[in-house]
């Protein structure tokens, strides 16, 4: 019985791969990748060292040993630690208000016409404003700055995961709310067993861009007008001439970056199993 | 006592459209019974409304005109007692096969245990114990349909309606699905609309065949199809089948000759206004 039925799937056939196959899949790339990065720093040492200045000057620009020698030295260094910790704070709080606030709006705005014609007027006339541009009205709402750099990274994070929200939720495929009508669904459980389910990819999207968006600003925001955090950790190396220093505030941003959007993902796919499975096909 | 449920009767139904400031008329004036357990096939061209009717018996498309009574009481919106199955793919792809059929049955706020047992059961009418853990997304047309099948028949709806639910199968597991279909029909004994435009369909599964004419859709000839159950694929090359499927292509012909004013262009874009007009409701 079980063998008729694979049969008459061939895409449940393809899905056992042999693992010697699969290993091949995944090595071959993973050198590539390496060998790519491999070359970015080359390139770098050699601009560096040999101080090419050709349109874009090297000249003070700190060699990739000079900026692994001050990152050995600050990576232990309460202070770096200090920086990074009060960057990665702003940015959970900030984005953590943005993603319960925005995913709360889209979801009603995205189902009713009132909610949206309601709130999207407002909205939509703040939105071209860029989260930098709120430096110095948030640094004079908020009694302290701690305050308006969180409230920076939570403008940065909102609108694309309202936007996303929204988009996923009035996108959801029709078909999929007749069936749970003529299964028997009522207006509540349509909502929560269909429409928000169906909208999550959307949702996730959101969040990722989102992420993306609140470190963004933050680092601007910290540039500006802040006393801690990495941002202001990389431009007070300027302005002291630690210039091994700038470079490492950036990788460093790079790499809270780059690890708090793989945070999300890794989250969503616990929630979202199938779209896991589905990407890996 | 279950023969006796699941009697429809359409009185003097007209369904109308608005479509781009021109009301389109889809259904006109049918009046027709559908007695308890029957098998009962609407056949016609692509347009000719017959998924409209199907969307009125199921309670998401609104009459314009008449009324529509299933056990003698008027049908206002869909409930899990009367289920549809659509071509289209609408299995929630978050939810593993077990889930997908479970659905109707918590949507009921049916106990867990009695859940499991029906749901167990189901899966093994359709022949899918083995894949209950998969998602919709990992399974072949055919058997994303027996799901569908599975999470309409978990409700034991007195009434099941098919939209073309083979159309996009190979014929090979179209006939498989046919010879599914007839035989949960024969243990389950529930009525049956089946909306078709492939005439072996048609002749192969029902007791009877309503024939529609180009839209406004009507009812052009209601005939018994007279071939003796239990059907097998092997009828379809009896000169009995023969016989009624030449009769059958040559109604069909006439109504494509009666209408040619309509371009397929032009049809095509009306179902899908007519889908939109479903979904705003």
């Amino acid at each position: 019985m079980a063998d008729a039925l694979v049969s008459s799937s061939p895409t449940l056939g393809n899905q056992v791969r042999p693992a010697k196959l699969r290993k091949k899949r995944l090595f071959v790339p993973a050198v590539i990748r390496c060998a790519s990065l491999l070359a970015c720093i080359v390139l770098w040492y050699l601009a560096s060292t040999n101080k090419w200045n050709v349109i874009v000057n090297f000249e003070n620009v700190p060699s990739p040993s000079a900026v692994c020698q001050a990152a050995v030295q600050l990576v232990s260094s309460a202070k770096f630690q200090g920086h990074l910790l009060s960057s990665v704070a702003r940015v959970f709080s900030g984005f953590g208000c943005a993603a319960v606030l925005a995913i709360a709006i889209g979801l009603g705005v995205g189902r009713s016409k009132l909610l949206s014609d309601l709130l999207m007027p407002p909205l939509e006339l703040l939105r071209p404003i860029p989260a930098v541009a709120w430096i110095p009205l948030a640094v004079l709402m908020f009694p302290n700055p701690e305050e308006s750099m969180v409230y920076i990274t939570f403008v940065g994070a909102f609108y694309p995961i309202l936007l996303n929200t929204i988009h996923g939720v009035s996108s959801v495929d029709s078909n999929l709310i007749f069936a749970s009508l003529t299964l028997g669904a009522n207006r509540v459980r349509v909502f929560s067993d269909v429409i928000v389910p169906a909208a999550l990819p959307a949702i996730v999207t959101g969040l990722s861009i989102g992420m993306g968006n609140s470190w963004f600003s933050l680092v601007t925001a910290e540039m500006v007008a802040g006393q801690f955090g990495i941002g202001y950790y990389t431009w007070e190396s300027y302005t002291l001439q630690k210039y091994p220093n700038i470079v490492l505030g950036m990788i460093a941003i790079g790499l809270l970056g780059m690890l708090s959007s793989l945070l999300i993902q890794r989250i969503a796919w616990l929630f979202m199993p199938w779209a896991k499975l589905g990407a890996n096909r | 006592m279950k023969g006796q449920a699941g009697g429809i009767s359409v009185r003097n139904a007209g369904i109308s459209f608005l479509a781009s400031n021109r009301v389109v008329e889809a259904v006109r004036d049918i009046s027709v019974e559908f007695s308890p357990g029957s098998f009962t096939t609407l056949l016609g061209p692509s347009g000719c409304g017959k998924s409209s009717l199907l969307g009125a018996i199921a309670g998401f498309v609104s009459l314009t005109q008449g009324q529509i009574l299933v056990d003698q009481r008027p049908v206002h919106r869909p409930d899990g007692s009367r289920g549809v199955v659509f071509q289209h793919h609408n299995l929630f792809p978050w939810k593993t096969v077990r889930g997908n059929v479970e659905f109707g049955l918590q949507m009921r706020g049916i106990r867990k245990a009695e859940r499991q047992h029906l749901v167990d059961e189901i899966l093994d009418r359709v022949k899918l114990s083995t894949f209950q853990h998969s998602y919709p997304g990992h399974l072949s047309g055919g058997m994303q349909q027996r799901v569908n099948l599975a999470r309409v028949l978990v409700n034991r709806p007195t009434v099941m309606m098919l939209d073309e639910p083979f159309a996009a199968l190979d014929a090979q597991t179209r006939l498989q699905m046919q010879e599914m279909l007839l035989e949960l029909w024969n243990g389950l004994k529930m009525t049956i609309v089946f909306v078709t435009h492939d005439v072996d369909e048609a002749i192969l599964l029902s007791d009877r065949v309503l024939v529609m004419s180009r839209r406004p859709g009507r009812i052009r000839t209601d005939f018994e199809v007279p071939l003796a159950r239990p059907r097998t694929a092997d009828q379809l090359t009896s000169a009995d089948f023969n016989r009624l499927k030449k009769y059958c292509l040559e109604l069909l012909r006439e109504e494509s000759i009666a209408d040619e004013g309509a371009s397929e262009g032009e049809l095509v874009e009306l179902q899908d206004l007519e889908f939109t007009e479903r979904v705003n409701r």
